[in-house]
């Protein structure tokens, strides 16, 4: 038995020893934005395809694919006087932030891309910071709320990260004063997706800004199916709205449970529910219900760039326009203007464009970069009644 | 005795000169980031599923729940390199995933190992499923939304050593009268029993080794890809573990190299195929199981030994 | 009182779904000993068949339901006979990771083939509520609890009174020795296969209703609940998989009425080690000494 010890240490204190010699050495990868050739702009993909959040990100990837035809059937990108098409590189993250980062890698190093778009989690988003960042490349989420997201742990910008939707806390508050101010509400109940940061991010949001009380918090996780048993508790306490935080798959099926048990209140909501999934999964219960977000197939009539845009999505998917796939769609026409404005397809330039972006035509409204990378567009208050937007409320 | 020793000396030379090539590939630039993020993924895997196959292979027990002593090494990572922004700050926090991991092994162990094949299985796999949402609902985690901007210390360098480490400690286990003990109890731990030997420390100690080799490999985890959320640890994760050991060979080391690497490579390549990649990913399993249902190596070890030995022979004759 | 009396109903309402899926889990496992993973998807091809037929052919309910019932029924035995058949005499772990192959084949190629998003699910049963004395329960939620039980009740007579349910008793208890007597073994396994299949169906065609969204991955949590199910009741006992079934239903309602809901499912699972801790072959499980 001593032997034995002996040896293992012998062999431990050799390997030991060699690794820390090796270790001084050790070799790393680096390398300073991406060119482009002269015919082609490529954009990288990093979406989640297949796996448990595929339902979002192929949403957005029926929206980026639509801006690249778009785009590519008008001559493509104008870089400094010189047309290019891009070409679209396609990568399925499969729901995973390990794969997530991989294929990041991948789209900057092997691809050598112009620019990442996606992926649709903040999850998965952030797990690529760090190679897009690596490699001096924008990483544009088209639906990373997370607040901190953009940031690094110092405070600080990160330089090569940027989003195309509001962060949580912009639409938590103003869906907190909605409910104090228009509804009146007095006891609120809230019911979060507690497996994304998504809704628990509206939620604590929400719940900061919110004057009445909030008489209950609740959560479920992406999957559930039934939620009659905290709908009849919040019934139960007798509440005066719900604040569901979550996307529409189960924020669907919770309108409808509330509704069908007789809870007659107002439920309130992020953009998340902006889905017409959400009314087809709601049916004929989706009444009395707000949500906030950027872009609504409705609200939008007055928008020209909105009106183009679900006219040419419903010609090409035959079915009406989902929010994923508005933001996907917005964030490849605002790397177009970033290229045009910088008369550059140089990866940092991009970085550059999209910062300073100003005023840019999105579907989602006029959009602005501010300092943090986060865009700063018109939010709505829409109101549901049958299923059918009746009402726009703007907020501040 | 001293030809053993030539043996060692050679596993050691090929350790070295594994690192010095990939070194070597990194400075002249044919590994590139992408390739690098593909090592250092199959590196993690390695200890993860050398550690299962400790735990399903030598031992017997039949576990759903890796993922959760991973998670739980990530985290320990993730909030003291946070805090603590430096080398030791990295190395205590790998240290202190091991302690941490070390002690829900021997809760969830003393609790579960009474139990048998897929009892087991489910009850491991509530256990991870519970320090899951336990670290959802905490606030020093950060939820659901899980945590970033971790400090990468971790680099392909540190994963290769720790490979290293890991499989020579886990190997001198299994080689060790405590794996010739374990071993008896896989076997038929009633006539183990009868031999004097103590069944349920045997298994403890299988599990409780696994669990801290899961949690280094989950602070490597979380330190080179700097984010982690609750959903990376789930049933996914714990199931893919177990398609590396089972793919491998169960009770096969060398096999648990080997598919780790065959799998980590056959997922880079199908990221191509955009929202194919799992279907084809599916196929290749059944088939695989279907043709080779013992594994690639079935519970033979590759070793240089009887390579050596094969020569010799070969040339006397 | 009202709000227990109506999570009481919405407990026995979910326990039902549970204890439908549980049955077909149990009834597989006690035959071959195999943790069907891809049980729950098979549930998913049963409410996308009743999702089509119903939009294409206009089926109703009870057409959509039967022929449910038959799609799964012929997608287990399709299952059974290309991936666990070639497997029969491999080791367990190896037709485990197949199973799980299969529910990762169902699942990714149904989002291939038909998208990912959720879809509703066409109502052909109008939804309504009885109320009595201010509970609520609506007639699907009736429906789903009388199916739940009718087909236990069906089961439990096809396994102790039928000839095949001999067979499959026997076989289950030593495949060999049935062999020897004359029981066609690949046949009992088949109709099993069949028998569970037709269940998951049929419980995919009810909760697609009751619940109006079904999407390709809708069988990964519940499937992986009810094998919890299943094995709380004691795995392999058809009594065992019902009580499982609704054992985790009122759990899992009881936790969240008390304001629990995060932590809904760690105490599912803490629940389940505490029973099997103490019942280490579930509630209704058959406890075999081993002898040496």
């Amino acid at each position: 038995m001593k032997k034995t010890t002996k040896k293992l240490m012998t062999v431990f204190s050799a390997v030991a020893a060699t690794m820390m010699l090796a270790g001084c050495s050790v070799a790393k990868n680096s390398s300073k934005g991406t060119k482009q050739d002269d015919k082609t702009v490529k954009i990288g993909m990093n979406m989640e395809l297949s796996g448990a959040t595929a339902g979002y990100g192929n949403a957005e990837k029926n929206g980026i694919d639509l801006a690249v035809s778009e785009i590519n059937q008008a001559g493509g990108i104008n870089v400094n006087g010189h047309k290019k098409k891009i070409k679209l590189i396609t990568r399925d993250n499969k729901s995973s932030n390990t794969t997530s980062a991989s294929v990041a890698a991948q789209l900057v190093n092997k691809d050598k891309v112009a620019v990442v778009v996606g992926p649709a989690t903040t999850n998965a988003a952030t797990a690529e910071i760090p190679n897009v960042t690596k490699a001096s490349v924008v990483g544009l989420s088209p639906s990373a709320t997370d607040p901190n997201y953009t940031l690094q742990k110092n405070g600080k910008v990160q330089p090569f990260v940027f989003r195309a939707c509001f962060q949580d806390n912009f639409q938590g508050t103003s869906a907190a004063k909605f409910a104090d101010d228009t509804l009146h509400a007095k006891r609120v109940a809230i019911y979060a997706d507690n497996s994304s940061d998504y809704g628990t991010g509206l939620a604590k949001a929400f719940k900061k800004t919110f004057k009445g009380k909030v008489v209950d918090m609740q959560n479920y996780s992406a999957g559930d199916k039934d939620f009659n048993a905290v709908l009849t508790s919040f019934k139960a306490k007798k509440v005066d709205a719900i604040y569901v935080a979550g996307y529409y798959t189960e924020a669907g099926l919770i309108v409808k449970q509330a509704r069908q048990m007789g809870i007659k209140v107002p439920i309130l909501g992020g953009d998340g529910m902006a889905d017409p999934k959400f009314v087809q999964i709601a049916g004929q219960s989706a009444t009395n219900i707000y949500y906030t977000t950027p872009f609504s197939n409705s609200a939008a009539t007055k928008n020209p760039v909105a009106l183009k845009f679900m006219k040419a999505y419903k010609a090409r998917y035959n079915e009406a326009a989902p929010t994923f796939s508005a933001l996907a769609y917005d964030a490849v026409y605002m790397v177009k203007a970033a290229i045009e404005s910088e008369k550059s397809d140089d990866s940092v330039k991009i970085a550059d464009g999209l910062a300073k972006l100003k005023d840019f035509p999105g579907v989602s409204g006029k959009i602005t970069m501010n300092k943090t990378h986060d865009p700063e567009m018109p939010i709505t208050m829409v109101k549901l009644v049958n299923g059918k937007i009746n009402k726009a409320f703007s907020v501040k | 005795m001293k030809k053993n020793w030539k043996y060692i000396l050679a596993w050691l030379l090929i350790m070295i000169a594994g690192f010095c090539l990939i070194d070597a590939l990194i400075a002249v630039g044919v590994i590139d980031n992408f390739i690098e993020n593909m090592l250092v993924t199959i590196g993690i895997n390695i200890i993860l599923a050398t550690g299962l196959n400790l735990i399903i292979g030598f031992s017997g027990q039949f576990s759903l729940g890796h993922a959760g002593f991973m998670a739980i090494g990530a985290y320990a990572t993730a909030i003291i390199t946070q805090r603590m922004d430096s080398n030791l700050g990295f190395l205590i926090s790998l240290i202190v995933g091991m302690i941490l991991s070390i002690i829900v092994a021997l809760i969830v162990g003393f609790a579960t190992l009474r139990l048998r094949g897929d009892y087991l299985a489910i009850a491991t796999l509530g256990a991870a499923e519970i320090i899951r949402n336990v670290i959802n609902n905490l606030k020093i985690t950060g939820g659901s939304s899980g945590m970033f901007n971790i400090p990468q210390y971790c680099t392909w360098a540190t994963v290769y050593v720790l490979v290293c480490l890991t499989t020579i400690v886990l190997l001198n286990f299994v080689r060790s009268r405590s794996g010739r003990a374990i071993k008896a109890v896989r076997e038929d731990d009633i006539a183990a029993e009868a031999m004097g030997i103590n069944t349920t420390k045997w298994k403890l100690a299988a599990f409780v080794l696994g669990a801290a080799t899961a949690a280094i490999a989950g602070g490597l985890h979380a330190s080179y890809l700097q984010t982690i959320a609750p959903s990376d640890f789930g049933i996914m994760e714990s199931i893919s573990i177990l398609v590396i050991v089972v793919l491998g060979g169960v009770g096969s080391m060398t096999g648990t190299f080997l598919a780790a690497i065959v799998l980590g490579i056959l997922d880079t390549v199908l990221q191509n195929f955009g929202a194919l990649r799992m279907v084809i990913y599916a196929a290749a399993l059944i088939l695989i199981m279907i043709f080779k249902p013992s594994g690639l190596l079935g519970n033979r070890e590759l070793s240089l030994k009887k390579l050596g030995q094969h020569f010799t022979r070969k040339q006397r004759s | 009182m009202q709000t227990v009396l109506q999570q009481v109903i919405n407990a026995l309402s979910l326990g039902a779904v549970y204890a439908l899926l549980a049955l077909g889990y149990t009834m597989v496992y006690g035959i071959i000993k195999l943790i069907n993973f891809a049980h729950g998807d098979i549930y998913m091809l049963g409410a996308f068949w009743a999702y089509y037929v119903i939009n294409f052919w206009h089926l109703n309910f009870i057409g959509a339901l039967l022929s449910s019932m038959v799609i799964g029924a012929l997608s287990g035995v399709v299952i059974e006979y290309f991936a666990y058949r070639p497997l029969r005499n491999s080791p367990r772990i190896a037709v485990l990771i197949t199973a799980i192959g299969v529910s990762f084949l169902l699942e990714n190629g149904m989002s291939y083939l038909f998208g990912a998003n959720p879809r509703s699910f066409p109502q052909v049963i109008k939804q309504f509520n009885f109320n009595i004395g201010g509970v609520l329960i609506s007639n699907i939620q009736i429906l789903i609890l009388a199916t739940a039980l009718i087909l236990m009740v069906l089961l439990q007579i096809i396994i102790q009174k039928t000839k095949m349910g001999r067979a499959m008793r026997a076989v289950s208890v030593d495949p060999e020795a049935a062999e020897l007597v004359g029981v066609d073994v690949n046949h009992t396994i088949s109709f099993t296969f069949a028998l569970g299949s037709a269940l998951a169906g049929a419980a995919g065609v009810l909760i697609g209703m009751y619940y109006n969204s079904i999407d390709p991955l809708m069988g990964m949590t519940p499937g992986i609940k009810a094998f919890v199910a299943a094995v709380l009741g004691g795995i392999g006992s058809i009594p065992g998989a019902s009580v499982g079934g609704f054992l985790i239903g009122i759990l899992e309602t009881f936790f969240q009425s008390i304001g629990l809901s995060a932590y809904k499912d760690a105490v599912v699972y803490l629940v389940l080690i505490i029973i099997l801790l103490f019942l280490p072959s579930g509630i209704f499980g058959k406890n075999t000494r081993e002898k040496v």
